[in-house]
């Protein structure tokens, strides 16, 4: 398996965030998950301004083939989504911890970051 | 659960990199680097595929056209004087289709490729019907298959020195025995390209000789894309035992023209009202998303339900099979996920020789 980024945490339905220096934070799926699900070609997002939940629906990725459903790691509205994946939902596949995160969210209790997986619990998760 | 089963080929797909699936109880590659490459690489160049799972028979002895006559809702008298495949299906007395398959005669010998889910089932029923011809049913699971597929698959196949240059001669369906090797111009793609079935003991070396010519390797996912493309039914998917040719998109391998025939299923289908009963048609997502099989249709006249969906790598959009309601138009609606989206109706052939139908 490819390096976790060290900065990241995990559900252990694969779903990564990361915490910005503004106290924001980003969303995406793991590599593992965007090689288990194969060719990406459709994703869709929430809107901004939803409220969500931890670990409730927050968004649906297909791959050629199977849908999968995202959850959100941490509770919070969300702020932006990624416009990049509307056209080229295939940079998930490419690019799962950077250019292929799915939207940012002001998140509501930061302390939910702490019953999330480390990388080196969530690699232990994949190689299960 | 019991072990799943491996083609001969299991350790070089393994050594490739494969993904593996289990399908009908068998460990087989369901892609090798990336199902949309894998795909493209079909369309544009040359793929190989092990399709080792599936069911091959060979008869000997007796009245084996009488026999396919019989058993075969097609008309074997099509190929019984030619070196010929022929597509069709296995009916019960209700007219449900047991299996699709195709008929190789060549060198007045018959072999027959059936699905692997319905193995046991076929066997047991060729057998069954068999004793009355005198013929005997031989399962050759000692056989494997390859088929190698896509515009430069016969050019590929010829640069090979296991294959010889004849078979360039053989047309579309034409089929040839050369020995126990049985070469046909048959597939699962909507491409050119052949279909070598070949005994379990030389397999590897077609294998490793069509990678080294430049065959990619193709692995399940891609097997399905391309088969949806061309319009082609899979079983379990789109035909089941619960449903007839004629709500299946097989009317055309239904030979009804021979009034003396009688074969199993031929008085149940005579009943069916060929002009209300459910169709198979394209279906094409107009925005984005991904159709898959369950999902409910509806048109201005009738409902309907998704059997194969998917993404069409070729067309950029998704693409499915539906069974649906007579007087659907050109137009309906698709339920994914609580919304309604639209859909258009189209042949179900959405490439022809790998080519966007118009």
């Amino acid at each position: 398996m490819s390096d976790i980024p060290g900065d990241l945490k995990f559900l252990s339905s694969h779903e990564w965030v990361r915490v910005e220096t503004d106290g924001t934070v980003t969303v995406g799926i793991s590599d593992h998950a965007q090689d288990l699900l194969g060719d990406i070609v459709f994703v869709e997002l929430p809107e901004v301004g939803q409220s969500i939940d931890a670990e409730s629906d927050a968004a649906i990725v297909e791959s050629v083939k199977a849908a999968s459903d995202v959850y959100s790691p941490l509770s919070g509205e969300v702020i932006e989504v990624n416009p990049t994946l509307e056209d080229q939902p295939e940079i998930i596949n490419s690019s799962p911890y950077d250019d292929g995160w799915f939207y940012k969210m002001a998140p509501l209790d930061l302390g939910e970051v702490e019953s999330l997986l480390s990388p080196e619990d969530y690699r232990a998760v994949c190689e299960d | 659960m019991t072990e799943p089963k491996k083609t001969t080929l299991h350790a070089s797909h393994k050594a490739l990199g494969a993904k593996m699936v289990n399908f009908a109880q068998w460990d087989m590659p369901i892609s090798y680097s990336s199902l949309m490459e894998e795909h493209h690489a079909v369309r544009k160049s040359v793929g190989i595929f092990d399709v080792s799972h599936m069911a091959v028979f060979d008869f000997n002895g007796g009245d084996q056209i009488g026999f396919f006559e019989k058993i075969f809702a097609n008309d074997i008298k099509k190929i019984a004087s030619a070196n010929k495949a022929l597509y069709g299906v296995i009916l019960n007395e209700d007219g449900g289709i047991l299996d699709d398959l195709i008929i190789y005669h060549a060198d007045e010998k018959f072999r027959l490729v059936s699905n692997c889910s319905t193995r046991e089932q076929n066997a047991a029923w060729y057998k069954k019907y068999a004793a009355e011809f005198g013929v005997e049913v031989i399962e050759r699971s000692d056989m494997g298959i390859l088929a190698i597929q896509g515009p430069k698959a016969v050019e590929t196949l010829l640069a090979m020195d296991e294959i010889s240059d004849s078979i360039k001669d053989l047309e579309t369906f034409g089929c040839m025995f050369e020995g126990d090797h049985l070469y046909a111009r048959t597939g699962y793609t909507g491409e050119d390209g052949l279909e070598l079935i070949v005994p379990n003991d030389d397999i590897l070396s077609f294998w490793n000789a069509a990678l080294e010519k430049g065959c990619v390797p193709i692995g399940l996912g891609a097997r399905d894309t391309l088969r949806l493309e061309a319009g082609l039914n899979l079983y379990g998917n789109d035909m089941t035992v619960t449903h007839h040719p004629y709500e299946s998109n097989l009317a055309w391998t239904i030979d009804t023209a021979d009034d003396s025939r009688d074969f199993i299923g031929k008085q149940s289908l005579l009943e069916i009202d060929q002009s209300s009963c459910q169709k198979i048609i394209g279906v094409m997502l107009e925005g984005r998303g991904v159709l898959r099989p369950g999902y409910e249709i509806s048109h201005e006249h009738g409902q309907g339900i998704i059997l194969s969906g998917t993404y069409s790598p070729t067309l950029e959009a998704s693409i499915g099979l539906a069974r649906v309601d007579q007087g659907f138009g050109k137009s309906g609606k698709v339920m994914i996920r609580n919304k309604a989206l639209n859909i258009n109706f189209i042949s179900p052939r959405f490439l022809r020789k790998g080519k966007i139908s118009s």
